[in-house]
């Protein structure tokens, strides 16, 4: 557990990569302990009987658990205190035994209303290259 | 689809920010970062230990369904498409959210592999013990044209 590097606006600049979180080989207790922690127990991401009722080959991660290590990227990179938007689109589906990466660029960086603020997208691609979640932040950081 | 849903608000709900709360959601997220273990770092790095982007999902713990506005759509055929926060304010643990959901929009589009799908969109303040606005979050659900299945 080691402290995250503060960032300031000063060091950032636009095309900027924002450091990427591995998440490898998601498991089905990741998935247990996701839907105990948030309170989603749709059985479709733990019930094996239910997900193949459903005509899927197995369950599949909530999509808000991907969301949650998409949103790890950037709190690592801004810091949780800077956030000020952050929005997820889901794009495909993450299953069991996937290995996520989440890793996104800096897009924008301006002034307005005394504030410095900078905007980003970020991915979380799995092991095929696939796209499971588009999103996007905006934080404000401090100046040096 | 059923457009005089816009404007239905759910009751408030009140929602505890807990601290083991918000260490068990941190770590089903695999996020060890100690501003959520560590109350001496999060003090000064950040005022206090603070919840993570995505904790105010767990608003479901605190409503027993009449906080959600309901949108009439078939469950069966509905997938969560998009989700946004936006933070007004630091969220610490101890803090006391009040809860109120609208339903923002309905709409319809045209599907890419045929057929309608309709939106709908639900947005929440979040408003803390002093009645400051901390937090909206936004959820889009789609509602397919066929029952979801397999991709």
């Amino acid at each position: 557990m080691n402290e995250r590097k503060k960032l300031y606006f000063d060091d950032v600049k636009q095309g900027d990569e924002i450091p990427a979180v591995l998440v490898k080989n998601l498991t089905r207790t990741d998935l247990v302990r996701y839907a105990g922690a948030s309170g989603d127990f749709n059985p479709i991401h733990h019930d094996q009987t239910f997900a193949e009722a459903a005509q899927l080959p197995t369950v599949f991660a909530h999509g808000m658990l991907n969301a949650g290590f998409v949103g790890r990227c950037v709190t690592d990179y801004v810091g949780v205190q800077n956030l000020r938007q952050f929005k997820v689109r889901f794009a495909t589906r993450v299953w069991p035994g996937d290995t996520i990466t989440c890793k996104g660029t800096v897009t924008k960086k301006y002034e307005a209303d005394g504030q410095h603020f900078v905007e980003g997208e970020v991915q979380a691609i799995n092991q095929k290259g696939e796209v499971a979640i588009h999103g996007s932040f905006k934080a404000a950081l401090p100046t040096r | 689809m059923d457009k005089s849903a816009i404007g239905r608000s759910g009751q408030p709900v009140t929602m505890v920010v807990e601290l083991g709360k918000v260490r068990e959601f941190a770590r089903a997220i695999k996020d060890d970062n100690p501003i959520y273990f560590d109350e001496a770092l999060a003090k000064r790095e950040a005022g206090g230990v603070m919840a993570p982007p995505t904790f105010l999902m767990t608003l479901g713990f605190w409503d027993d369904g009449r906080g959600r506005p309901k949108l009439d759509m078939d469950l069966r055929r509905v997938l969560h498409g998009e989700q946004e926060f936006e933070y007004h304010k630091p969220i610490y643990v101890g803090d006391v959210l009040t809860a109120v959901s609208k339903i923002e929009n309905v709409f319809e589009k045209a599907g890419s592999r045929g057929g309608t799908m309709s939106f709908g969109i639900t947005a929440t303040e979040f408003r803390n013990q002093r009645n400051e606005l901390v937090a909206v979050s936004r959820s889009t659900v789609i509602e397919t044209g066929q029952v979801v299945k397999k991709d």
